[in-house]
């Protein structure tokens, strides 16, 4: 016996199954947080998690209204969230609420040409280990001690990030920090192993997942963002070098920036000749 | 964008006010200014109640921790590996009534110290004539830390030597030597450990032993066969020594039964104590392990069921490396203390306070963690803390040392920590993986705390108005009336640095009163029984501990204070046997010997 299946139907459970690419990573995130904390216990506690998730949230929705006129969408405020109360450890309650603020207004506040500069979960973390120090730390644990958590989460984040056409740039950051420890090691003369070790560990994968591809902070082109990833790979080694505890965070607050800067240059550049060509096109073909 | 231009402003000022908040926290925390503060005796005793002078080297006590030298396959992070066998316990082996001092060392053909109380203010050191000295000899081991016991119920304290090496047992021979019988005791050859705890788990009046293994026992540190006998992680490291639970068969020999009782962990302990948690007269265990969780043993006079992450003590993992009961609220519960590490912008584990929860619905006993409610929270990279009423006023307070590698006062290590100890277990479990100290500190140089009970909910660290002023990379803490004077003095033992006795002034008007407990149905030495003490109506619980705090054990008398005018109610003995002996007509600034009524 079959049954008779309206026309259409079959698109509409393809439209369920197929989730906006926008609630990807926040259903992500929330696994990875939900897994690491049943099994792991990797948060400071679920309050100071909740207290970062609900004040990005606030934030979010109060200065969107506030500058946009409207109620934004709320995946990024989310993540910023949940990122916060995921690498932020602190003892206290305050670091949370403050992190998030930063981090949300930050993307109100610091923005060049319509465009905010920073990550936020990038720029409220970097702010809070630089001028909270001590208060804060980043997450400096691991995901138990099995390689199969790891892997997992690697697989799981990868397929993810390249249904998001956004791969390419986990994949140059990785290659390149790889390559790096290489020159760390020589430079250094610290064990391979050793250079090596912090990509393996959690903040790594939240970094490498959830910051650096950042659609709203990242410029463009794909060679661009490639190039873009090779240079906070680089910049990171600098800082490295010089014991920079919170380096990728910091090469990432320094290199995304300028990098957006210099796109925007380049664009303006671009629009410039391109309307001078026009005008030129216009005077010669009325 | 352009619509809202005044929005704009006043949303960058708050922006410009969040970027200022964290300054303003710290300037109202007074973080900053808690080194400025200079001893000021009279003002010490006036504000606080007490102050704390360093006298060890007038009372004769002149010594200086020699770490250990590890395989060389270690050198490049030799201090760091090589950084613990500094240890005090306090006993009194000869019952001439004034307590001595044991100290460990930790360098091969180094040798331990007994320090005799010479009832003038004085020690001497006897250990050498006694037979305890010469034990960290070449394919021995060294030592870490000792715990006292009457095993044998003849009166006098015997030792058991922790050691990451062959484990020793020294029956005390009535005061005037010490006879080596760890084979005949059924010692196994060898044992990493850097805990041990004496007390009578099934209550049958003879002291079992409990010894925590840290790095596997099938590890001689000094002939490595690999270099992969690092924890396999920061924070999960299941891969450390077994546990032994050494249980008194009562004619000199143990029986180990440690898997039959139900404590078959691998984790890294480093300090374990125990207590009588749930007031069912047997004694519990908590266990505080470095690279992961807590566990907390529950005990029902048989068996053993760990419930650390039923009980809120061990879920989130941190580096545990001390276990002090106190009874901070005056609420006849005891309070357990597990020191962490925290290192301002790198890693803020914080230290744990857990107090017992008042649950009802027979969901048995759980905890929270208060230590930042308290203020007990962050005290560096953590050491050896103790629970005693230093200034005499009726609460208990806190004394804790920290520290962990002190060379390089400019140069850090903790960036290279931080590389590796994010790292997966196949990288950080092996040695040859980490990178070379190179005369760099790791949580270096710092401040001690001192931490009183206001009674009303929080500690206050006073410990440079009081005298404690040293930066010495601290270890174990005992405290103990060491001149018979109603004050609790303390004794620090550091690594790679000097013993440390302070001796404690105390506000005259501030009273007291002491216990000194011998079992005789229960072990002589009267390890877990229980004091309660009723005053000017509030109470006090305080047990004798077979060993307590990181590598440490305070002296067997119990010491209350009682604040200025106290009136004692009572005070109620609970002994392992069972029995209840209960005082009355005590009066304050007197030491009771009690002998547990037949």
């Amino acid at each position: 016996m079959t049954t008779s299946v309206p026309p259409g139907n079959g698109a509409q459970w393809k439209r369920v199954l197929s989730l906006d690419n926008r609630f990807m990573p926040p259903l992500f995130i929330t696994l990875i947080l939900l897994a690491g904390n049943v099994s792991f216990g990797i948060l400071e506690s679920y309050q100071k998690t909740l207290l970062a998730i609900v004040t990005s949230i606030a934030a979010e929705l109060v200065l969107g209204h506030i500058f946009l006129h409207k109620w934004p969408h709320l995946a990024s405020a989310y993540i910023t969230g949940i990122s916060v109360g995921i690498l932020l450890r602190s003892p206290f309650f305050w670091p949370y609420a403050l992190c998030s603020l930063l981090a949300i207004t930050s993307k109100y506040v610091l923005r060049f040409k319509g465009k905010h500069l920073w990550n936020p979960s990038n720029f409220g973390i970097s702010a809070m280990v630089f001028l909270a120090a001590e208060s804060v730390a980043t997450l400096s644990i691991q995901w138990g001690n099995n390689l199969g958590a790891m892997l997992v989460i690697w697989l799981l984040g990868s397929v993810i990030i390249w249904r998001l056409r956004r791969f390419h740039i986990c994949a140059v950051y990785v290659i390149s920090f790889v390559a790096l420890a290489f020159l760390r090691t020589w430079i250094t003369g610290d064990p391979l192993l050793s250079e090596i070790s912090p990509i393996t560990g959690p903040e790594y994968q939240l970094f490498i997942f959830f910051m650096i591809t950042d659609p709203k902070t990242t410029v463009r082109s794909m060679k661009g963002q490639c190039l873009v990833a090779f240079a906070v790979a680089a910049v990171e080694m600098l800082l490295r070098l010089d014991q920079s505890v919170y380096a990728p965070f910091y090469a990432l607050f320094i290199v995304g920036p300028i990098a957006l800067l210099i796109e925007m240059w380049l664009n303006s550049r671009h629009s410039t000749v391109n309307a001078a060509g026009s005008f030129d096109k216009g005077l010669v073909h009325p | 964008m352009k619509r809202v231009p005044i929005a704009r402003i006043v949303v960058s000022i708050f922006f410009a006010g969040l970027l200022m908040t964290p300054i303003i926290v710290r300037r109202f925390s007074g973080r900053e200014a808690s080194a400025q503060t200079k001893l000021d005796t009279k003002a010490a005793l006036a504000n606080h109640g007490f102050y704390l002078t360093e006298v060890s080297h007038a009372a004769g006590i002149d010594f200086v921790h020699q770490g250990p030298t590890l395989d060389p396959k270690l050198a490049s992070i030799m201090p760091e590996v090589a950084s613990m066998g500094a240890s005090v316990s306090i006993v009194d082996f000869d019952r001439d009534g004034w307590p001595d001092i044991y100290v460990t060392n930790s360098a091969e053909g180094s040798k331990n110290h007994l320090y005799r109380n010479m009832h003038d203010g004085t020690f001497k050191d006897v250990a050498e004539e006694l037979g305890i000295a010469d034990v960290n000899q070449p394919g021995t081991g060294v030592s870490m830390g000792a715990v006292w016991g009457d095993y044998d119920n003849d009166g006098y304290e015997d030792l058991y030597l922790i050691k990451w090496g062959r484990p020793e047992l020294f029956h005390n021979d009535h005061g005037h030597g010490f006879t080596r019988v760890s084979e005949k005791a059924g010692l196994p050859p060898w044992i990493n450990a850097n805990t041990a705890v004496w007390f009578d788990y099934d209550g049958d009046g003879l002291l079992d032993l409990f010894v925590g293994g840290y790095y596997p026992e099938d590890v001689d540190l000094w002939h490595l066969k690999s270099t992969k006998m690092m924890p396999n992680s920061f924070e999960y490291a299941d891969n450390g020594g077994r546990k032994y639970l050494f249980h008194n068969l009562g004619n000199g020999k143990f029986e180990e039964v440690s898997a039959k009782v139900g404590i078959t962990s691998r984790r890294w302990a480093l300090a374990a104590s125990a207590a009588d948690l749930r007031g069912t007269g047997h004694q519990d265990l908590f266990v505080a392990n470095d690279y992961g969780v807590s566990e907390l043993y529950l005990n029902d006079g048989k068996r053993f069921h760990e419930a650390g992450e039923r009980t809120g003590v061990g879920f989130a993992p941190k580096s545990g490396m001390n276990v002090a009961f106190g009874d901070i609220f005056n609420k006849g519960q005891y309070a357990v203390y597990v020191s962490n590490i925290s290192e301002d912008g790198v890693l803020i584990q914080g230290n744990n306070l857990w107090v017992p929860k008042d649950v009802t619905g027979g969901k048995g006993i759980q905890f929270d963690n208060l230590a930042r409610d308290m203020g007990v929270e962050l005290g560096g990279w953590s050491f050896g803390a103790q629970f005693g009423d230093l200034n005499n006023d009726g609460t208990l307070d806190l004394y804790l040392t920290n520290g962990y590698v002190s060379l390089d006062r400019k140069k850090s290590y903790w960036y290279d920590f931080t590389k590796i100890s994010g790292g997966n277990s196949t990288i950080i479990g092996d040695a040859k993986n980490w990178p070379a100290m190179d005369g760099r500190s790791l949580s270096g140089y710092q401040q001690k705390h001192v931490w009183l009970n206001d009674g009303a909910g929080k500690f206050v660290d006073v410990a440079q108005a009081v005298g404690v002023t040293d930066t010495y990379d601290g270890r174990a803490v005992a405290l103990a009336d060491l001149w018979n004077r109603g004050v609790l003095d303390v004794v620090v033992a550091n690594q790679r640095g000097p013993l440390l006795v302070y001796k404690n002034t105390v506000a005259p008007d501030e009273r007291w009163v002491e216990f000194q407990l011998e079992g005789t149905k229960s072990n002589r030495s009267g390890i877990g029984a229980e004091v309660t003490l009723f005053w000017n109506g509030q109470e006090q619980i305080q047990q004798v501990s077979g060993g307590s705090g990181f590598s440490a054990q305070n002296d067997r008398r119990l010491h209350f204070g009682l604040g200025k005018t106290p009136r004692i109610d009572k005070a109620v003995i609970r002994w392992p046997s069972g029995k209840i002996q209960t005082l009355h007509d005590l009066t304050p600034d007197k030491l009771y010997k009690i002998k547990e009524a037949e």
